[in-house]
């Protein structure tokens, strides 16, 4: 055996060495500057929601907790939010459901027209909100109704389908469906099936689909602007009072949707975490 | 409710079952007997109609044609949750949503059993997993699925068991632990097992009763032994072991035994053990049952001589002869390696002998190949 003495042992060059250190860190730079981008608006956000800003929110004049204390304080703000929540809720549970159904019977069944209603239901994603937004507002009044409240709960329904269809969807594609003929090979009738095992299954997918259509619906301005009339919505609320300088209050409730989905998106991979702890 | 009371007990009878996707015949008009408390192998190669039959049987498929009884029941038309027959899957099909005490209880709580811990717990322990009821499926291996599996079955008590490849994806080993295992808890529960699989093998050990399927029919039906001693076809020759196959002439009767001509060498064999139709046969005679001697050492029994060793195959419990016969064709002999070293050796002059008995008779005009070109191990029966 020969030992090979400390000295002999060759060191590697400054410049190698450098390289070297760039090729292992160059994902992990890339990463700080893409995430950089990506929340500096948000911090953004966040910082001027505690700007003692008076009218406009444009210029730091100093800290304050005042607009956290008091959101609903610039007028007509806690109307919209009240508004948007309303509107989101319920375009969330109607899309939800009927998404969820259309999901089931182009997943699950073969029938006539499948591939049809398969490629019907992404065109109101590909189509232009603009053009959606003005086509349902002229449906609206060659129907006679006015736009309002109804109307905007039924304009949000239309876009938000699309999105839950191609999210449970999703989904049930990966559900086995050996996983269903074990539950009736094990007396479960059709329905308790559905409860017991298809549900519990697909539910991740059809609770993320519910969630993407809330945070479609909460924020969508073109479509709503066509079709709300005079009733207020929250980016209809910003939208309006960014002409004379938006108030710190929008950023408050901005960054407290923020952090709420954060937490939702958290405590949902605490939850799937838990329930499959080796995968 | 499910009646899983004696009344839906009983054998199992499939009559005349044809099942058809569009073209294609899955099931052949096929009838079948399966008693109760037995352990009953549908045993074929993939696409054979096994797996269709199966879940036929299991209400997933309803027959095209055809009536499934069991005892005095008809269930053709039953859907799976109406039948006292629970299934262990080939993939096990165990719900990853709930735990594996919930996975074994969800046979009995949809039957509206309300006290279900002491049959859970009663079938954990056969499959000796007790620690686990707690556990997620997935944070099980693949044995320990397939035993969970097998217990969410059994702990039902049903009138009819059914196994589809339940030890496909597991390694040699483990299979060969679980065939032992699955034979011990099947005289247990005294339940009847009806088991799928396209491994000679697995059929053999396991099962009381198999039954041989190919393209959608049964090629033959018996107890292991019989199907290996004394098959009725070439595919049932092939398929279960190996078989050496010889074109002869039934040349006349001598008492019980036909006389019969393999290319000029006289032979006999018991009549009871020919299925010819005339005089055209194949002989056929399983390789170990052949002995191989010198030319000029006494012989017994049927003898075949003018045949060299053409090659030597050492496998340690035995040594694979191929000896080149004069009319062209290679007989395969296995012998005992019972006295250490291969007495043969490449080029020897031999003469091949066996007891008559041993022999049996195909149809002159099957076809020699037939269940030789399935390789038991090409996988996967998915329909």
């Amino acid at each position: 055996m020969t030992k090979v003495k400390d000295a002999t042992i060759p060191t590697i060059p400054l410049q190698a060495r450098l390289s070297r250190w760039f090729g292992r860190n160059l994902i992990r730079i890339y990463a700080v500057f893409g995430f950089t981008y990506l929340f500096i608006p948000v911090a953004y956000t966040f910082a001027f929601s505690f700007n003692d800003s008076g009218k406009s929110n444009l210029i730091w004049k100093g800290f304050t907790l005042d607009n956290w204390q008091n959101p609903c304080g610039a007028p007509e703000i806690c109307t919209a939010l009240g508004n948007s929540i309303k509107i989101g809720l319920l375009a969330t549970i109607f899309s939800t459901i009927l998404g969820t159904m259309i999901a089931f019977a182009i997943g699950r069944y073969a029938f006539k027209g499948r591939s049809t209603s398969n490629l019907l239901i992404f065109l109101p994603m590909a189509t232009p909100e603009i053009v959606l937004g003005a086509s349902l507002l002229s449906l609206f009044l060659v129907f006679q109704i006015n736009p309002g409240f109804w109307p905007t709960v039924i304009a949000h329904v239309v876009f938000c389908v699309s999105f839950v269809v191609v999210t449970v969807k999703a989904r049930i594609a990966s559900l086995d469906p050996r996983l269903e003929q074990a539950a009736m090979d094990l007396y479960a009738n059709e329905f308790q099936t559905f409860r017991r095992v298809t549900l519990p299954l697909v539910a991740p997918g059809i609770a993320a689909a519910a969630l993407l259509a809330f945070s479609l619906s909460f924020d969508d301005f073109i479509i709503t602007n066509f079709n709300s009339g005079t009733l207020t919505t929250f980016p209809k609320f910003v939208y309006v009072s960014a002409a004379r300088g938006i108030p710190a209050q929008a950023n408050v409730i901005g960054s407290a949707m923020f952090f709420l989905a954060l937490a939702i998106v958290i405590t949902g991979q605490l939850i799937s975490k838990k329930t499959k702890v080796s995968k | 409710m499910v009646d899983v009371s004696s009344a839906t007990r009983g054998d199992l009878r499939l009559t005349r079952i044809t099942k058809t996707y569009g073209d294609f015949t899955a099931v052949d008009d096929l009838s079948l007997t399966i008693p109760e408390g037995s352990f009953f192998a549908l045993l074929g190669p993939s696409g054979c109609g096994k797996t269709t039959t199966l879940r036929m049987i299991a209400g997933l498929e309803e027959p095209t044609v055809g009536s499934i009884h069991l005892g005095t029941t008809d269930i053709t038309t039953k859907r799976p949750y109406q039948r006292p027959i629970n299934t262990v899957f080939q993939n096990y099909a165990l719900f990853p949503h709930l735990t594996i005490f919930e996975n074994i209880a969800f046979g009995l709580r949809r039957r509206g059993i309300k006290d279900v811990d002491a049959d859970v717990n009663k079938v954990l322990d056969l499959v000796e997993l007790p620690h686990l009821a707690q556990r997620k499926p997935t944070q099980l291996s693949g044995g320990q699925q397939q035993r969970i599996a097998l217990a969410r079955a059994i702990v039902n008590r049903p009138a009819l068991l059914l196994l589809d490849e339940p030890l496909g994806a597991l390694d040699l080993k483990l299979r060969r632990q679980m065939q032992i295992e699955l034979k011990w808890i099947q005289r247990e529960v005294g339940l009847t097992f009806v088991h799928v699989t396209h491994d000679q093998e697995e059929a053999m050990t396991m099962a009381d009763t198999i039954a041989v399927m190919n393209e959608g029919g049964i090629e033959q039906m018996g107890s292991p032994a019989d199907l290996y001693d004394n098959p009725k076809t070439a595919f049932v020759a092939n398929f279960l072991g190996q078989s050496n196959l010889i074109k002869g002439r039934i040349e006349g009767t001598d008492g019980d035994n036909l006389v019969v001509d393999l290319f000029g060498q006289k032979i006999s064999m018991p009549k009871s053990r020919s299925h010819a139709v005339d005089s055209s046969i194949y002989a056929g005679i399983r390789p170990e049952k052949f002995r191989i001697s010198l030319v000029g050492t006494p012989t017994r029994g049927n003898v075949l001589t003018g045949g060299h060793i053409e090659e030597v195959s050492y496998i340690g419990v035995s040594t694979q002869y191929q000896v080149a016969m004069p009319w062209g064709q290679e007989l395969m002999v296995f012998e005992q390696n019972d006295d250490g070293v291969p007495p043969f050796d490449k080029g020897d002059q031999v003469v091949i002998s066996w007891e008559p008995n041993f022999t049996f008779a195909l149809r002159g005009d099957e076809d020699v190949e037939a269940g030789t070109e399935v390789a038991p191990d090409d996988l996967d029966e998915d329909e």
